[in-house]
């Protein structure tokens, strides 16, 4: 096996299981590493918010005390995962990146954090993310930005980047995202790390700080397709607190991931999407996107050109629907019940303490989100902007549809580009917004997408992701697809695009 | 192309109930009316006998099972309000001077 902090989830969890090593000994080699290289806001990766290394050898020491007693282990016990501060725990603060809830402590677990613990998986601590998950860099949290472990200078997407780069930068195996419009496979794609999007429903959403409720999706992020497809059993399901979760068998994704390990795709019809590509995207990353479709076809894959003539429409209906959720959403931050409040001097009115604290607590994106939905569904512009954009919303799911009836999986670059640098674009909301582009379509149609690393841009040396989109309750297809992909790449890399990231040995103080 | 005015900007935060800064307002309204000028795009697509779609799931009352079930105690939730008393949420006035 390779260095604890190297080694895969699943090799990790065998190892404890064989009683090769303890799921303490695992735990703490990934607090140490997290001490070497994880440093602060001003230096280092900044991957976490909060770290809890009593909580974590507390939960190892459990698994091998369960071990010791003869009990079964699940498949990842004793596995540690970075978890994203956006998921509700009931013994770490949850900031959601945000001032207004600096130091809260919630009073209850998700239903992700509780399945989690269930399952014998090791809690690190939480991860950095941009505020409310409004974001495509980390830039947007209040808690200062977390730099991209291919070069610390650069973004490592968001709004999930902090669980991106703990992967990246071996501070954990395993992690779990939440993408509303990319913010999973995004950050995957800029890492070189696997990030997958479950279908809408797929995961519980109960314990999930609320960006957007319609599009709101969690799902695992992991260094390998099998560490992701295992952790996406544990945390999938049907759960009877969250009414839009969706009552049905989890697929096997699993037993997908094995399979396309082997390397055979002969059968499967794959669509390139004809619209997600051209101008606007960068060179090295439609490079890598063609070796990729390449690859596809000689793993066996029928490879064909589909048109979804409405995913144009996906970046500005996202841009409508998302702020007029969020704008409802965040109304729940009204300094009355938890979180920050400010001027609460007896002189002002719940009114006035209501507008000062959201004035003060919100950060930039957040305001104008809440400023921009606040417009799209009021009076006179309700059916223009926010009716208009469901319309989209249904045309999208429609090409959706329409793809596949011909294919049973689509696929694109995941990002235009690849990591940017810190500061370009974090007072340019519309060249910020551009990076969802191909990702927006699955989360208004709710269907389900990965992002695979692909390799690295010629012009830049940075990773680039491959998007793979599948229908509803078919993500079993994104693992299969993965798996392959993967496997063919290690053979012709020599290992995982990852070993390629260069150290960051002692870059913490 | 929308046009937003600065008087509209702060209707909006007004609405919101966000305090904002004199400056906040400027580089908002100016940044906002460039987003819906790009947004607009959406009133290109023909789409008026298109149903809409406000969900992924094309799920409709979703009910459990009217069985009492525990609840969070009131120490625990109370313990992360801004402020409370006797065992309940206290708030700032809420009725103004008039009250």
């Amino acid at each position: 096996m390779n260095s604890l902090t190297r080694a895969r989830a699943s090799e990790l969890a065998a190892a404890v299981r064989d009683g090769e090593v303890s799921a303490v000994e695992v735990t703490q080699a990934h607090l140490d590493r997290i001490a070497a290289v994880d440093g602060t806001a001003e230096a280092g990766v900044h991957a976490f918010l909060h770290l809890d290394a009593d909580g974590a050898l507390a939960a190892a020491a459990a698994v091998d005390e369960k071990r010791a007693a003869g009990e079964e282990l699940g498949l990842l016990a004793g596995v540690p995962l970075a978890l994203k501060d956006v998921i509700v725990t009931s013994d770490m603060p949850t900031t959601v990146g945000s001032k207004l809830l600096e130091g809260w402590q919630p009073p209850y677990d998700a239903t992700i954090t509780r399945r989690l613990r269930e399952a014998g998986i090791v809690i690190l601590g939480k991860t950095n993310l941009d505020e409310f998950a409004m974001g495509s860099s980390t830039e947007n949290s209040a808690y200062g930005v977390t730099r991209n472990p291919w070069d610390l200078t650069r973004i490592p997407g968001g709004s999930g980047g902090g669980s991106a780069a703990a992967l990246a930068a071996f501070e954990a195996p395993l992690a779990i995202g939440t993408d509303t419009g990319g913010s999973i496979r995004q950050p995957a794609a800029v890492t070189g790390t696997v990030g997958v999007k479950p279908t809408y429903g797929g995961v519980s959403r109960y314990g999930l700080v609320a960006c957007a409720s319609s599009l709101d999706q969690a799902g695992p992020c992991a260094r390998t397709v099998l560490d992701a497809a295992l952790l996406h059993t544990v945390i999938a399901g049907h759960d009877p607190l969250d009414s839009t979760s969706i009552d049905q068998p989890v697929p096997d994704v699993v037993a997908a991931a094995r399979r396309g390990a082997e390397g055979d795709l002969s059968g499967l019809r794959v669509g390139v999407v004809k619209e997600l590509g051209g101008e606007g995207y960068q060179a090295g990353v439609e490079a890598r996107f063609n070796d990729a479709v390449a690859l596809l076809s000689k793993l066996g894959a029928e490879v064909v050109e589909v048109s979804c003539p409405h995913f144009k429409y996906g970046l500005p209906a996202y841009y409508l629907i998302l702020p007029s959720e969020v704008s409802s959403n965040l109304a729940r931050f009204d300094a009355m019940r938890y979180g920050l409040r400010v001027g609460d001097d007896g002189s002002r009115s719940a009114e006035e303490v209501m507008s000062l604290t959201r004035g003060q607590g919100f950060g930039a994106e957040a305001k104008r989100r809440i400023m921009l939905g606040t417009y799209a569904l009021s009076s006179g512009y309700y059916d223009a902007y926010y009716g208009q954009a469901q319309k989209v919303r249904t045309l999208i799911a429609r090409d959706f549809e329409a793809a596949f009836a011909q294919v049973d999986v689509l696929v694109s670059p995941t990002t235009p580009t690849t990591a940017f640098p810190i500061g370009e674009k974090v007072d340019d909301p519309l060249a910020m917004y551009m990076n969802d582009l191909c990702t927006i379509p699955s989360n208004l149609a709710g269907n389900a997408s990965a992002s695979f690393p692909a390799g690295l841009a010629d012009e830049d040396g940075l990773p680039v992701g491959l998007h793979v989109m599948a229908p509803v309750m078919a993500d079993d297809r994104l693992y299969l697809v993965g798996a392959a992909v993967e496997a063919a790449y290690a053979a012709q890399w020599g290992g995982t695009l990852l070993e390629q990231a260069p150290a960051l040995e002692g870059i913490a103080p | 192309m929308p046009s937003i005015s600065r008087e509209e900007v702060a209707h909006l935060a007004h609405l919101a109930r966000l305090d904002l800064a004199p400056d906040e307002l400027d580089h908002l309204a100016g940044q906002l009316d460039q987003i819906l000028g790009a947004v607009a795009q959406v009133t290109e697509v023909a789409a008026d006998d298109i149903p809409p779609t406000s969900h992924a799931l094309p799920l409709t009352n979703v009910f459990r099972a009217d069985e009492p079930r525990p609840c969070l105690p009131a120490e625990a939730v109370l313990a992360a309000a801004p402020a409370a008393e006797d065992g309940r949420f206290r708030v700032p006035q809420i009725l103004g001077e008039e009250g």
